[in-house]
C-alpha cells in the first residue's frame, strides 16, 4: 500500500515537474535520458555507452534514465517523447545510428526546447534543427594502432576482420587497421567477412572459424557484441584485438590491445553545456588527442617492439602530427582513391563517404 | 577456384556440418519422437532458447557445464510436458499452442537471462580426434564435442528402438492410429505427453550446446530459427532418426556456407548465401511432398500432413 | 427489477462465449503476478504501470494506437487464410516485400500527383505481399507442402532478399551509414490523422478488418471459404473451386500484410531499410489467435497487444524491469487463450442446454438430454 502511495506521489511530482517551464528546472536536477538499441551489457557498443552513462550518473545535479533494446522504429520516437513528457528529460542521448533520420529529427522539431545529442549522425548546418547535435569519435586512430600491434605480432601475415555491414564507419576501421599493419610490413593482408547484421552470434563464430582456417592469426571485428568472436578466437589460440570496449577479460592469453570508446568525454561536454545554459553543441568529433577514444591496455603477450612502435605513432597522433589517410592510397581493385600528395585529415567530410577497401584487404564492398 | 581453395571450402563445410549441425540433430530427434507420437511441437524454438539460457546459467553458478546441460534438459522436459498436457485438452490446436509456447519460452529465457549476457560460464570440452593431422584446419574440424557423438548414438538407438522395441511400437501405433492403440489398452494421452516431454528434453539439450559450446555464449540473438527448421527437417527425413542425422549434417553445412564462401573470396550476395539453409529446406519440401496421398511413413494422426 | 429466468438464461447464453476469454485474461494476470512476485519484483505496480502505459493518458493512447496500426493488417494475414483452414505465419516476409515494392515504385514511375501515386504504391505493396503468401497456398494445394513451415521459410527468404536488394541494387547511394532505398519525396509521405499523432494506416487497418468481416460473414466467397476451412471434402463434393478459394484467401492475407509494409514505409520511415523488419508480422500472429481469427475482434486485440508493448517502455524506466517483460506477458496470454479454448467446448454444450431450457421452461430436461 505504501508503495502505491509513494508511486502515486512520484508520478504526480514528475507530471508537475514536466509541466513547469524548462527555465525553472535549473534548480531541479537535469534529467538525462539514454536510449540503447541493444542490451546494455553486451561487452560491446551498447556497453560502452552504458559505462559512460554510469559515470554521468555520478555527476552532481544529474538524474539519469535509461532504456535498452529500443528498435529503430516508431518505438524510439515514443520512448523519447515519454522521457520528455513523463520523466521531464531535457537532454536525450539516442545512441544508435539508425535513430537519426527520421526519428530524432521529428522529435527535435516537435520539442524545440529539448536537446537531442545523437551518436554518429551527420548534423548539417541549415538542414537539421539547432537543438540536435551529433557526436562521434575517430576510433580509426585506435584501429591504426591496433593494426600496428597486430602487424608486429602476426606470424602468418594474415589478419582477420569480421564486420557487420560495409558502411563507411566500418570501412574506415578496416582500412585504418590494414594501413596500420602495413606500416609494419607492407605484405600483410586483411581478410574480411561481412555477416550482414550487427548481432548474429552463430554467423560470427562461423566467420571466425573460417578465417582462422584460412591461416589468419589475429582477429578483430566491428560488430555490436565482440564477445563471441573474441571467445572463439581464444579457444583456438588465436590473438585478438578488441573493439568498442575492453574484452581483455575474455581472452587472457590472446588479447593484444583494443580500440575503445571513451564516450564520457563528449557526454560530459554536452551535459555541462546544458547545465551552464550554453548553446547546444551541434557537431562534436574528437580522436585520441581529445580523449574521445582510447586504447585498451596492452596484453601480456605483446612484444616490446610492437609496444614501442605503437607508442611512437600514438605520441605523434596526440601531438596532432600524424595523418592516417595520406596518399597515395589504392583500393583493392587497383584504382587510386587518394592521390599522392593529398592528405585527408580526420575531420574531412569525404571520409564519411568512404566506399572502398584499401589494397591488401581481401574482400569486397 | 583453385584446388587448395576448394579443399578449404570443403573442409569448412565438413566442420560446419558437425559444429552447426549438432543443435539441428538434437532438436530434430526430439521432434521426431514427438511427431511419431502424433503431435507437432512448434514450440521447440522457445524450448531451445530456454534450454540455452538455463544451461548457461547453471553452468555459471555451478562451474560445471555438464550440469548445465542436464539442467537445460530439465527445463525442456518441463516445457515439453506443458505442451503435451495442454494439447491433450480437447479443441486445442497443437500448431497454435506450439507458436504460443515459442513466444513464452523465448520471453522467459530473455527475461531470466538478462544477468547472464555478460559473464562467462564454464564451457563444454571438446574431444580432439584430429591430433594426428598436420593440417590445422583438419585438426580443428575434427575437434568434436561429446554431445555430437551422443547425438549420433541417440539417432542409432532411436532408429533401432522405434522399429524393434515394444515402447517404440507403442509410440508409433499411438501416432498412426489412436483408436487402435486405445482399443489395445494403451493410454494414448500419457504416451503422447511423454513423447512431447522427451522431445522438449532433447531440444533443450540442443539449445545448451549453442550456449555452452558453439558459439559458446548467451545472448538474445543466439537462435536463428533452428527450432522451426528442425520441424521441416523431420519431414524431410521422413521421420527416420538416422535420416535426421544426415539432414542435420546437411543443414549444418548449409549454415556454414555463407562465411566459408566469403573466406575463399566469393563475397557478393552474402545475404542470399546466408539464407541457403531456408532455401534448401523449402526446395526439399517442394520436391518430396505430394498433395493427394499422405507422405510415406507419416504418422497418421499428425495434423501437419493431414 | 428482478430478471425472469428466461432473461437470465438469455444473458447467460450471451456471456458464455466470452467466458473462455475472460478466464484466459484472469489466468494470464494471475500467472504474471506470480512470476514477478516469485522473483521479488513489484508485481502489483507492474500491472498498474502496464495499464497506465497502455491506456492511462492521451499520450499512452497515441502510443498504443500507433503500435496497433500495423498489427491490424498483419493479423489479417493470419486470420484470412485461417478461414480456409490454413495456418500461415509468414506475415513478416509479406510486409517486407510490400514495403520494398511501395518504396521503390516512385522511382520507377514519373512524378504523379500523390492522389494517384499513393494508391499505386498501395496496389504494388498489396500485389507483392499477396503473391508471396499466395505462393504458400499454391505450394500447399499443388504440392502438399505444409503451409505453416512453407510460410515461415518464405518469410526468412523474403527478409534475406529484402536486405540483399536494399543494401545492393536498390540502395540509395547517399544513404551511407544506414543503407536504404531512395527516400520518398515529401509529397508521398503519409500524414498523421488530424488532431492525432497516429498515421492513416490505423484507419485503413480498421476499415480492412471491417471489410474482411463483411466479406467472410456476408459474401458468397466468404461462406465458400468457411466450407473449405471446415471440411475440404464436403467443399469438393459440392463443387466449390477449392484451389482458387485457398489462393484467394492467401492472396488477400498477404495483401493486407503488404499494405502494412507500405504504411510503415510511407508514414514512419520514409524509405525501405532494415528498421522496417520490427517483428510486426510475428506480433500479428498473436493478435489473430487472440481474436480467434475474427476480424472484428482483431481490432480489439490489436489495441490490447499494442498497449502491452507500449507499456514496456514505462516498465523499463520506472521499475527497472527488462524489456522481455512484455514478451512474457504476451506469451502467457497466448498460452492461456489457447488452453482455455478447451473450456469453450464444454461451455458450448452448456449453452445448448440453457438455450433449450429457456425455450421450453417446463420440459427442459427431456430436451437437453437429447442435445448433449
Amino acid at each position: 500500500m505504501n508503495h502505491r502511495r509513494d508511486f502515486l506521489k512520484l508520478t504526480g511530482a514528475a507530471a508537475l515537474g514536466a509541466a513547469l517551464p524548462l527555465d525553472l528546472l535549473a534548480a531541479t536536477p537535469l534529467t538525462v535520458g539514454f536510449i540503447y538499441v541493444g542490451a546494455r551489457d553486451d561487452f560491446g557498443y551498447n556497453q560502452s555507452h552504458a559505462q559512460a552513462a554510469a559515470m554521468i550518473k555520478k555527476m552532481p545535479g544529474i538524474k539519469v534514465i535509461e532504456e535498452e533494446k529500443v528498435p529503430e522504429t516508431i518505438a524510439v520516437q515514443k520512448t523519447m517523447e515519454a522521457m520528455i513528457m513523463q520523466d521531464g528529460a531535457s537532454l536525450i542521448f539516442p545512441t544508435s545510428f539508425g535513430y537519426f533520420d527520421p526519428h530524432v529529427l521529428k522529435i527535435a522539431e516537435k520539442y524545440p526546447k529539448v536537446r537531442l545529442a545523437h551518436c554518429g549522425g551527420l548534423w548539417t548546418q541549415g538542414k537539421h534543427p539547432l537543438n540536435v547535435g551529433s557526436f562521434f569519435g575517430y576510433i580509426e586512430e585506435c584501429e591504426y594502432l591496433s593494426g600496428i600491434v597486430a602487424g608486429h605480432m602476426s606470424k602468418s601475415k594474415k589478419l582477420a576482420f569480421i564486420a557487420a555491414k560495409p558502411i563507411p564507419q566500418v570501412l574506415r576501421n578496416i582500412n585504418a587497421f590494414t594501413l596500420g599493419a602495413q606500416s609494419v610490413d607492407p605484405s600483410i593482408t586483411t581478410h574480411v567477412i561481412f555477416t550482414g547484421d550487427w548481432s548474429l552470434p552463430v554467423k560470427e563464430a562461423e566467420a571466425a572459424n573460417s578465417l582462422i582456417d584460412q591461416g589468419c592469426d589475429v582477429i578483430t571485428c566491428h560488430v555490436d557484441g565482440p564477445k563471441v568472436i573474441v571467445e572463439t578466437a581464444e579457444k583456438r589460440g588465436i590473438m585478438t584485438c578488441g573493439y568498442h570496449a575492453s574484452q581483455a577479460a575474455l581472452a587472457p592469453k590472446g588479447y593484444l590491445t583494443g580500440a575503445e570508446w571513451n564516450w564520457v568525454t563528449p557526454y560530459t561536454e554536452i551535459v555541462n553545456a546544458t547545465l551552464q545554459g550554453k548553446p547546444m553543441i551541434n557537431f562534436l568529433r574528437g580522436g585520441l588527442k581529445d580523449n574521445f577514444v582510447k586504447m585498451s591496455p596492452y596484453g601480456a603477450v605483446v612484444s616490446a617492439a610492437a609496444k614501442k612502435k605503437a607508442e611512437d605513432v600514438k605520441a605523434q597522433m596526440l601531438s596532432g602530427k600524424f595523418q592516417i589517410f595520406s596518399g597515395p592510397i589504392k583500393d583493392n581493385k587497383g584504382a587510386v582513391v587518394i592521390p599522392a600528395g593529398t592528405t585527408l585529415v580526420q575531420t574531412d567530410v569525404t571520409l564519411e563517404k568512404m566506399n572502398y577497401l584499401v589494397a591488401g584487404v581481401v574482400g569486397q564492398v | 577456384m583453385s584446388a587448395s581453395e576448394l579443399t578449404t571450402l570443403l573442409l569448412a563445410l565438413f566442420a560446419g556440418a558437425i559444429r552447426v549441425g549438432t543443435p539441428f540433430l538434437f532438436v530434430s530427434l526430439g521432434e521426431c519422437i514427438t511427431e511419431k507420437g502424433g503431435r507437432v511441437n512448434l514450440g521447440l524454438e522457445g524450448i531451445l532458447v530456454c534450454g540455452a539460457m538455463t544451461g548457461y546459467a547453471v553452468s555459471y553458478f555451478s562451474g560445471s557445464a555438464w550440469l548445465g546441460v542436464l539442467a537445460a534438459g530439465g527445463s525442456g522436459l518441463l516445457l515439453g510436458t506443458l505442451h503435451g498436457l495442454v494439447c491433450s485438452l480437447p479443441r486445442v490446436n497443437d500448431i497454435a499452442f506450439g507458436i504460443a509456447l515459442m513466444l513464452l519460452g523465448t520471453g522467459l529465457a530473455f527475461f531470466l537471462g538478462k544477468p547472464f549476457i555478460q559473464p562467462q560460464a564454464a564451457m563444454l570440452p571438446s574431444i580432439d580426434l584430429g591430433a594426428w593431422s598436420n593440417n590445422l584446419q583438419l585438426r580443428h574440424a575434427l575437434q568434436i564435442n561429446a554431445l555430437f557423438l551422443l547425438g549420433v548414438v541417440l539417432a542409432l538407438l532411436l532408429q533401432w528402438g522405434m522399429a524393434g522395441t515394444r515402447w517404440g511400437l507403442a509410440l508409433r501405433l499411438v501416432g498412426d492410429h489412436a483408436e487402435t492403440a486405445r482399443a489395445l489398452g494403451y493410454r494414448v494421452n500419457a504416451i503422447r505427453i511423454a513423447a512431447t516431454a522427451c522431445g522438449g528434453f532433447l531440444a533443450a539439450v540442443g539449445g545448451a550446446y549453442l550456449s555452452l559450446y558453439y558459439p559458446g555464449s548467451w545472448n538474445e540473438g543466439l537462435s536463428s530459427g533452428q527450432g522451426l527448421m528442425a520441424v521441416a527437417l523431420v519431414i524431410f527425413a521422413r521421420w527416420q532418426p538416422l535420416r535426421c542425422l544426415g539432414a542435420a549434417l546437411l543443414f549444418g553445412a548449409a549454415g556454414a556456407l555463407g562465411p566459408a564462401l566469403q573466406a575463399v573470396g566469393i563475397t557478393s550476395g552474402y545475404y542470399l548465401f546466408n539464407a541457403a539453409p531456408y532455401a534448401l529446406t523449402l526446395l526439399i519440401m517442394i520436391l518430396t511432398c505430394r498433395p493427394d496421398r499422405t507422405l510415406g511413413n507419416a504418422p497418421g494422426e499428425l495434423s501437419l500432413t493431414r | 427489477m428482478t430478471l425472469t429466468r428466461r432473461q437470465v438464461f438469455r444473458i447467460g447464453v450471451g456471456v458464455i462465449p466470452l467466458l473462455p476469454t475472460l478466464c484466459a485474461l484472469a489466468g494470464t494476470l494471475a500467472l504474471f503476478v506470480l512470476f514477478l512476485a516469485l522473483q521479488g519484483r513489484p508485481a502489483g505496480e507492474a500491472c498498474i504501470l502496464i495499464f497506465e502505459g497502455a491506456f492511462g493518458s492521451s499520450f499512452a493512447w497515441q502510443n498504443t494506437l500507433q503500435r496497433a496500426a500495423p498489427l491490424l493488417l498483419t493479423a489479417l494475414c493470419v486470420a484470412l487464410p485461417a478461414r480456409v483452414g490454413l495456418i500461415v505465419i509468414g506475415g513478416e516476409g509479406a510486409l517486407a516485400m510490400g514495403g520494398l515494392a511501395a518504396a521503390v515504385l516512385p522511382s520507377w514511375l514519373p512524378p504523379w500527383s500523390p492522389w494517384l501515386m499513393l494508391p499505386a504504391m498501395a496496389l504494388a505493396a498489396m500485389i507483392a505481399g499477396g503473391v508471396w503468401i499466395a505462393l504458400c497456398g499454391a505450394l500447399r494445394q499443388w504440392r502438399g507442402v505444409n503451409e505453416t513451415i512453407a510460410s515461415l521459410l518464405l518469410s526468412y527468404l523474403a527478409v534475406a532478399l529484402f536486405k540483399h536488394l536494399v543494401e545492393g541494387p536498390l540502395r540509395d547511394p547517399a544513404s551511407l551509414n544506414k543503407p536504404s532505398t531512395l527516400p520518398l519525396p515529401d509529397a508521398y509521405l503519409i500524414n498523421p490523422l488530424p488532431g492525432m499523432e497516429v498515421h492513416w494506416g490505423l484507419v485503413w487497418g480498421v476499415l480492412a478488418c471491417i471489410a474482411a468481416w463483411v466479406l467472410l460473414r456476408h459474401s458468397v466467397s466468404g461462406f465458400a471459404m468457411a466450407i473449405v476451412g471446415g471440411n475440404v471434402r464436403t467443399a469438393r463434393l459440392v463443387g466449390l473451386p477449392v484451389n482458387r478459394l485457398v489462393l484467394l484467401a492467401c492472396a488477400m492475407g498477404g495483401a493486407a500484410a503488404g499494405l502494412a509494409g507500405m504504411f510503415e514505409v510511407a508514414a514512419v520511415h520514409g524509405s525501405a531499410n532494415s528498421a522496417l523488419l520490427a517483428g510486426y508480422g510475428f506480433s500479428g500472429i498473436l493478435v489473430a489467435f487472440a481474436a480467434r481469427q475474427n476480424p472484428l475482434a482483431i481490432i480489439v486485440c490489436a489495441i490490447v497487444i499494442g498497449g502491452v508493448e507500449a507499456s514496456g517502455s514505462l516498465l523499463q524506466r520506472r521499475l527497472d524491469l527488462p524489456d522481455a517483460t512484455t514478451l512474457v506477458l504476451q506469451g502467457l496470454l497466448f498460452c492461456n487463450l489457447l488452453a482455455w479454448e478447451a473450456v469453450s467446448g464444454r461451455l458450448g454444450a452448456l449453452k445448448l442446454r440453457w438455450q433449450a431450457s429457456s425455450a421450453t421452461p417446463l420440459g427442459a430436461s427431456s430436451e437437453a438430454s437429447h442435445v448433449c
